[in-house]
């Protein structure tokens, strides 16, 4: 059997010494390459902490994490990560923002002086595919919440990483910002085929853009149920309303009734 | 009826808004904003002068400002080589100040191990006051120039270090861990972000240390120097003319203002970016 891209077997986590917060508890999911996975649950179930074991950024308990069938021992390099909060460095603009990762992964990092102009069309590219164009030059205090988040989006994904992982990337936003984001976001994946994590406790969210959706209980987080989507791609704002998604959206909304009811 | 009326009300409000253009309060304009410091300045010594005049206040206790400035004229080479001494003095210990204070600021918020390790003894030493160490300097250097300078950066150095550190170390734990996620080494995060990010607190903490620098030069001057406005008040106010102490304190105030206006001047070019059209607010050093 071919070994999957990301593979969480068995994973503990917890916070501190003995006595410390038990974040995930037994934790086993593993994801296809170039496959786009959603993580639902209730707030504060370990949904964040998730993602910090698989990206290596936090060591795990128990368990192992493997990523391209190596163990995760230290933090991998060249992930695409994006969060509810934009994080930009105000001091400087969009274009600069998003090339930041250029700037630190290896091989762009030493080609960049030699190609900046070739760089920056391909930065540029991007950002008109999430129609940022005209925006290059602006700082991000002059940017909408949902054009900062455009902008970490491409940020993410500039340097081409094989793995995304966002953590409620559109937590923050309007109803209407959400939902042209989520357009973007699919096609940003299809154009680039990254495999993806995302993060979220909106469960519209992760019906229209997932090819899976994994249900965790509440703290101590584990993997309660899995539901294939199988909506066709590319997804529109249609679907987002249709009864098919409504459907998923109940089934999975019964998962977490459960999930609670058993906490 | 009604709503063509209000159609035609609204056309005309609008060209209104569009032509007429409202007086600004005299307090609004601008000419009258940056008169109003001179302002504020003059008025204060114009009543310093008549209530000096109408108390018939002795010239030893408290010198109306009409003696002062021609104290100050009549003593202006004393004076001008003196501040020039302290100026010296202090820009030189606020060099240094910077060059460690960025050093030392950057190892104590980049590391949580070297913060845990040297904070508590830092506090500890910048609670002495610095006017009891200037004995002890004497007795390794020697009255004059040096005991000023080491005073000016001890007694600067401290608000540097503090402001640098916390800004790098107030980094947002989400953008530390996109950072690590594309592999970047300790010194690029403090390279790309820590550092630019400490930027308006560095700037922030320079004015506050460019005045306390002048405050550290002086107490040394007063207490072991033969030159330097701090030892020209001494010597002014043992032989008492208090006019010309006066006039030195005066002198020191106009330094630390043209000081303070050249700090705030390079961070408005430097850290633009933080203020976003709002003027910055001016934080006032105690010492």
């Amino acid at each position: 059997m071919q070994p999957k891209f990301v593979e969480v077997d068995r994973v503990w986590l917890r916070y501190g010494h003995d006595n410390g917060t038990l974040a995930l508890r037994s934790t086993t999911l593993a994801v296809e390459r170039g496959e786009f996975i959603a993580v639902v649950g209730p707030s504060g179930c370990g949904k964040s902490s998730l993602m910090k074991v698989v990206t290596g950024l936090c060591p795990v308990t128990a368990g192992t994490v493997k990523v391209e069938g190596k163990a995760v021992t230290a933090p991998l390099t060249c992930v695409g990560m994006a969060f509810q909060n934009p994080t930009l460095l105000p001091w400087r603009s969009t274009l600069a923002n998003v090339m930041l990762p250029l700037e630190i992964v290896r091989p762009h990092s030493s080609r960049l002086r030699r190609n900046r102009a070739a760089y920056e069309a391909k930065t540029r590219e991007l950002l008109a595919l999430v129609g940022l164009e005209g925006f290059e030059r602006s700082f991000p205090w002059q940017l909408s919440g949902g054009m900062q988040q455009r902008t970490q989006l491409c940020r993410a994904l500039i340097h081409e990483p094989s793995l995304l992982m966002l953590d409620e990337p559109f937590g923050a936003l309007d109803m209407f910002t959400r939902e042209d984001l989520w357009v973007s976001l699919q096609d940003l994946w299809m154009a680039r085929r990254p495999t993806v994590i995302l993060v979220t406790h909106d469960l519209r969210e992760a019906a229209f853009l997932a090819d899976r959706v994994l249900v965790m209980s509440a703290r101590p987080g584990r993997i309660l149920a899995e539901r294939k989507i199988d909506l066709p791609r590319p997804r529109t704002h249609e679907m987002i309303f249709s009864a098919e998604s409504a459907a998923i959206v109940h089934e999975l909304r019964g998962h977490i009734g459960a999930s609670r009811v058993a906490a | 009826m009604m709503g063509n009326g209000s159609m035609d009300m609204s056309e005309a409000t609008d060209e209104e808004i569009a032509t007429v253009r409202r007086r600004q309060p005299l307090l609004d304009r601008q000419y009258v904003r940056r008169a109003l410091p001179w302002l504020v300045i003059a008025l204060f010594f114009l009543m310093w002068e008549v209530a000096v005049r109408t108390f018939a206040i002795p010239e030893f206790v408290l010198p109306a400002p009409s003696a002062i400035f021609a104290a100050g004229w009549e003593w202006r080479a004393a004076i001008l080589d003196n501040a020039w001494q302290t100026l010296f003095t202090t820009v030189v210990g606020f060099a240094i100040a910077i060059v460690f204070g960025v050093l030392a600021g950057v190892a104590v918020g980049s590391s949580t191990l070297v913060y845990d390790s040297f904070y508590p003894a830092l506090i500890g030493f910048n609670s002495i006051p610095k006017v009891a160490i200037v004995p002890i300097l004497v007795i390794w250097f020697g009255i004059g120039t040096v005991p000023a300078v080491i005073t000016a950066f001890l007694i600067s150095f401290f608000p540097i270090l503090v402001n640098v550190a916390t800004g790098i170390a107030t980094l947002e734990p989400e953008l530390r861990d996109v950072l690590r996620a594309l592999g970047a080494s300790r010194r690029q995060v403090i390279m790309k972000v820590g550092l630019p990010r400490a930027m308006p607190y560095f700037f922030a903490s320079l004015k506050i240390a460019m005045t306390v620098a002048f405050i550290g030069s002086i107490v040394s001057e007063t207490v072991a120097a033969n030159k330097g406005i701090g030892h020209l008040m001494l010597v002014a106010s043992s032989r008492f003319e208090v006019p010309l102490a006066f006039a030195a304190l005066l002198v020191t105030g106009v330094m630390g203002v043209g000081m303070y206006v050249i700090a705030g001047a390079f961070e408005r070019r430097m850290t633009g970016w933080s203020v976003r059209g709002i003027e910055g607010v001016g934080l006032i050093p105690q010492g």
